[in-house]
């Protein structure tokens, strides 16, 4: 074992000699794979008597001016601490690679709980109810089998409407000897709740109406003879138009981002008066125009307007508080199929109704 | 429908802005414009539109230019309808209103030596345009009449007409062949136009055939009337004859057009030679004239307006003038009542303005929906949650984290699975007019779905299923029918997966039993249990298979029905693997209140376990060894399980551990006190008690039987 030269005591060649030293612990500590090899390098470097820095210390100490010493002292102090500290970690180390056979191959798979998964319609649902609950809307339902009276008759459906033709709507057998506002059917939207609220209560209300309707339509990619409906009803003193579009403009904002615009484009429906369709900037170009908008950078969402006049006479009779010219009012209805297929990129609406496990188990 | 941008600019000399601007204000006034397509340098745009069905003013040209000259604040040129003077006659044809209920005004004209020929010029240029096939100039005038202002005509040769023009109801059982040569046979209801002999044409549905313009025909009666709506629609409907004509006169035509439209179609038929003969015949029904175009007119106050519409994006109410200016440019007269009110004449081509907020509704169309304010309405109503909202929540959390994924089924059924699930023995609702067989019926029962679900999955090889739904059941007569709300869980596979640090397993019936304790332990319920009983009973449903399948019962009250499916009806299905299911009816479960959860205080006295281990005949259910040992009455008694049953595969061979018919059980009861640290001797004593118990049930120390 040679002992390395010192030049001189200058700060410099101190410098230089100890980096030297400190590089030669760091070499023989890589070398460090077994428990023998590790008591070897203690025994190298911190030897009683025969160790390494004590060697070195003894040379170098011996020749040194008394000025010099207390530098010297401090740098073999922290030589030591390095030999020490690769000591006390490769201890612990060594302690770990003796159960080198336990070792876990950590990049294999968890052990997931294998949880449900929530269903994608009746998620959104859920999600758009409850920023109409937010907004200080109650929750209703009604029967999915309905009279013609509560679906079309009292939401001022004329009798010969084409969505009153069976053509369009689902009928329950053997009706015919009934009169037509008694006669049953699978309702064809959630509207009818606003009528059957209304008679339960008087104004002021405020009521978002979750549920399944049904159509006479036979099924593809985008039709179903199923489908679901969010509908809402405010009626109150001095509910305006403005009122109807900012509520569903901040609807809108929370179900799809801050980002989004709306634009109400004039449109008819029954029981509205005046009637509005809804479109949102499209979510998937922000409105530079897309194949999902047919490069107009909208998309048409939902129904709504002014509750007509007409609807109110229907309720009047039981609650004579719907008196139009006191108070006003505002309903909206839209697809939760719609929306759902374009939340998620669903194309097909048939899987909605599969219960096929692998397009299920991706809302997890 | 298809419009011609040119055609339009020939009524607005005025408009300004580009086809495509002019497309997008149409149709954020709600004269929605599909379609823009550009037909080439100087030839303008075809427009594609889709007009609401109350709007059938503005399904033609002059119609939409209207609409845009109201939106444009600028004029609107007036039909020109230029016709050479006319031969004097003695007499003016004759005509006869004799269903004055039914048609409230008929124009007749009569031209003489017309020549029949291919239309040419603007016709001809603008048929090409709109790609409509061009006939003849006097077919096509009628068509060019329709699409340039809306009111259907109708041209019949006048040497194939006898005597008068008789507007009547039919004869029932007369017949008449129309012009798309098929012969109908009417009834009393229908509306024709006739002469004194025959019916010449199905009124405002369509021409007859032996009236038809041909290329030889020298004289013509040009029709232009006004059909009642209703008479018109039941017509199409009785004879499924769908025509333009129809379309547009079932909707509500104008009652002052039919002179303008007869004027029209007579000066393009006698551009290429002819005369007119006599002036023009016009038999008005003045009770119809004061329901159309002479009804009364309605108030409107501006405070309404802006009671109804709230404030404009300016922040105001829409003004005045605003108002009047718009009502103006649809044709309204307005009449000031006072400051704020007026009293408003509606245009006759306006058959769907009736009531003050059908104005209102048409102040904010020109207006703009989009120049109204968004705003926020404060509320002073309470917010009410579903009595079983938390309930359904519940059930559902639970499922979801039980390893259930939500399904929805079809809300359909077929009539024999309706009478094999239904809960009450045949009853269930058929539809009238179902999309197959195979959806005949409304469900009684979610299971029908949750099979062909299942069923769906294995077909796909998606063979571990875990499903469950939460909808409506229904059931009752087709005169009054009934709804529940039902929850249906679906499984079949494994229940836990092949994993590489474990093996997996099947689901089994004590998953599904499992899964729904689960979820009844989130309600409040005094007693609970299950129960089975032999097929003959009958008193298990028919789709459960004997003695793999429970029925549950909460507080004296069957909520349900659960195990594997029958064997027939899984061969029946072609299902061949093992398939479990049940049915809750959660009508009756949200009738229990949540369960509060309550904390009970941990004892911190230590826990004293024993075990024992029996031999019990298979006789011996478990619930009544748990009841023998709670009728004990230990109080001190925490718990009581079993922790292993074996049943000897091998029973009857020599080899066997086990007695045929017999089952080994080690059961765990754990003591522990809330006040003191248990003595030996008591639990010596009570160790005692069960062993005595279980012997006088029927069970033996395992070791003494080997
Ligand atoms: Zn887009």
């Amino acid at each position: 074992m040679t002992i390395p030269e010192l030049r001189s005591y200058t700060a410099d060649d101190l410098e230089a000699a100890f980096g030297e030293l400190a590089s030669e612990v760091h070499r023989d500590a890589t070398e460090l794979d077994t428990p023998d090899r590790v008591e070897a390098f203690r025994l190298h470097w911190l030897g009683r008597k025969q160790g390494r820095l004590k060697r070195i210390g003894d040379a170098w100490l011996k020749n040194a001016p008394p000025e010099a010493r207390k530098e010297l002292g401090i740098r073999f102090n922290q030589l030591k601490q390095q030999i020490e500290g690769v000591l006390s970690a490769e201890r612990l180390d060594g302690r770990n690679r003796e159960s080198v056979a336990e070792a876990l191959d950590i990049t294999l798979p968890g052990i997931r709980p294998a949880l449900g998964a929530e269903h994608p319609l009746i998620r959104t649902m859920q999600e758009i109810v409850g920023i109409f609950q937010r907004m200080g809307y109650s929750v209703g339902v009604g029967p999915e089998v309905e009279t013609d009276y509560y679906n079309f008759e009292a939401l001022n459906f004329p009798p010969n409407h084409p969505a009153r033709d069976t053509q369009d709507t689902l009928i329950v057998a053997r009706q015919e000897h009934k009169p037509l506002r008694d006669r049953l059917l699978m309702r064809t939207h959630t509207s009818p709740v606003q009528i059957r609220t209304m008679e339960n209560q008087p104004p002021p209300v405020r009521i978002v109406i979750p549920g399944k309707v049904h159509r006479n339509d036979a099924a593809d990619a985008t039709h179903s003879p199923i489908f679901h409906q969010v509908e809402g009803l405010c009626v109150d003193e001095n509910i305006t138009f403005s009122d109807l579009k900012g509520t569903l403009d901040h609807a809108m904002k929370e179900l799809f981002g801050s980002q989004v615009k709306t634009r109400f484009f004039p449109s008819f429906f029954p029981f509205t008066e005046p009637s509005a369709d809804v479109q949102i900037s499209c979510i998937f170009c922000g409105g530079k125009g897309c194949r999902k908008c047919k490069h107009s950078g909208w998309i048409e969402l939902l129904g709504c307007g002014m509750v007509d006049p007409a609807v109110y006479d229907s309720v009047r009779a039981k609650q004579p508080g719907y008196d139009p010219r006191k108070i006003s009012g505002f309903a909206f209805g839209m697809g939760v199929d719609r929306i759902a297929m374009m939340k998620y990129g669903i194309s097909d609406i048939g899987l909605l109704y599969s219960g096929d496990v692998r397009f299920l188990e991706q809302f997890a | 429908m298809k419009i011609l941008s040119s055609w339009l600019r020939a009524y607005l000399p005025g408009l300004q802005v580009s086809d495509r601007q002019l497309a997008d204000d149409l149709t954020l006034r709600g004269i929605a414009v599909e379609g823009v397509f550009d037909l080439g340098p100087r030839n303008g745009s075809l427009f594609e539109m889709d007009i609401t069905t109350n709007r059938v003013d503005a399904m033609n040209h002059y119609g939409i230019a209207r609409e845009a000259a109201a939106i444009y604040d600028i004029p609107l040129l007036p039909l020109a309808a230029p016709l050479p003077g006319s031969q004097p006659v003695k007499q003016p044809f004759p005509v006869r209103i004799e269903a004055p209920d039914l048609c409230g005004r008929f124009t007749a004209r009569v031209l003489r030596n017309v020549t029949i020929a291919p239309s040419s010029g603007q016709v001809a240029e603008r048929f090409a345009q709109l790609e409509q096939k061009a006939i003849s100039n006097a077919v096509d005038a009628t068509n060019y009449v329709t699409m340039a202002m809306g009111h259907p005509t109708h041209a019949f040769d006048l040497d194939k007409v006898e005597g008068s023009i008789v507007v009547r109801r039919a004869r029932p059982g007369e017949r008449l062949k129309l012009l798309d040569g098929t012969e109908r046979t009417l009834v009393a209801d229908d509306l024709v136009v006739a002469d004194e002999k025959k019916a010449l044409g199905l009124a405002g549905v369509m021409g007859g055939w032996d009236t038809m313009i041909t290329p030889g025909t020298k004289n013509i009666l040009v029709e232009a009337a006004w059909f009642d709506p209703g008479s018109v629609r039941r017509s199409s409907r009785r004879h499924k004859l769908h025509t333009d004509a129809s379309h547009r006169f079932e909707r509500g035509a104008d009652f002052a057009a039919p002179p303008v439209a007869s004027a029209m179609v007579s000066g393009l038929i006698l551009a290429a030679g002819g005369e007119l003969h006599g002036d023009p015949v016009d038999v008005v029904v003045p009770e119809i004239a004061a329901r159309t175009a002479e009804r009364p007119a309605i108030p409107l106050s501006l405070q309404e307006v802006a009671r109804i519409l709230g404030r404009t994006a300016e922040g105001k109410a829409l003004q005045a003038e605003t108002v009047e200016r718009y009502l103006a440019a649809l044709g309204c007269r307005i009449q000031t009542a006072s400051a704020a009110d007026y009293r408003v004449s509606l245009p006759s081509w306006r058959l769907d303005l009736e009531r003050e907020i059908d104005l209102i509704e048409e102040v904010a169309r020109l207006h703009g929906y989009n120049h109204f304010a968004n705003t926020l309405p404060s509320f002073s109503g309470s917010v009410v949650e579903l009595p079983s909202a938390g309930k359904e929540n519940l059930v559902r959390r639970k499922l979801l984290a039980g390893g259930y994924t939500e399904a929805v089924g079809s809300t359909f059924c077929s009539a024999s699975d309706a009478a094999k699930f239904s809960h009450q023995p045949n009853v269930h609702v058929p539809l009238g007019n179902p999309l197959s067989e195979e959806v005949g019926c409304l469900r009684p029962s979610l299971l029908p779905g949750m099979l062909a679900m299942l069923a769906h999955n294995l077909n796909r090889e998606a063979a571990d299923v875990r499903l469950f739904e939460m909808g409506t059941v229904f059931s009752g007569t087709t005169d009054r029918v009934q709804e529940r709300p039902s929850l249906a869980i679906g499984a079949t596979g494994f229940a836990i997966a092949d994993h590489p640090h474990f093996k997996g397993r099947p689901f089994t019936f004590y998953d599904l039993k499992g899964i729904a304790e689960e979820v009844l332990s989130g309600f409040a319920t005094r007693s609970l249990y299950f129960d089975a009983f032999p097929a003959a009973t009958g008193l298990m449903p028919v789709w459960l298979q004997p003695g793999r399948s429970a029925r549950l019962v909460v507080d004296g009250e069957t909520i349900g029905f659960f195990g594997q499916l029958s064997q027939d009806e899984a061969q029946r299905r072609k299902l061949r693997q093992e398939i479990f299911l049940g049915e809750f009816d959660l009508e009756r479960l949200y009738r229990h209140s949540l369960r509060e959860p309550a904390a009970q205080e941990l004892s911190r006295f230590p826990a004293v376990v024993r075990d024992f281990s029996f031999v019990f005949p298979e006789s011996i259910a478990w619930q009544s060894i748990a009841d023998r040992l709670r009728a004990l009455n230990i109080a001190e008694l925490r718990s009581v399980g079993p922790v292993e049953i074996f049943r000897d595969e091998k029973a009857a061979r020599k080899t066997a551990t086990l007695d045929t018919g017999h089952f080994s059980l080690l059961l765990r009861v754990v003591f522990q006190s809330h006040e003191r640290t248990l003595r030996d001797d008591e639990v010596q004593g009570w160790w005692e008690r069960i062993a005595a118990a279980l012997q006088q049930l029927g069970g033996a120390w395992r070791d003494k039987v080997r």
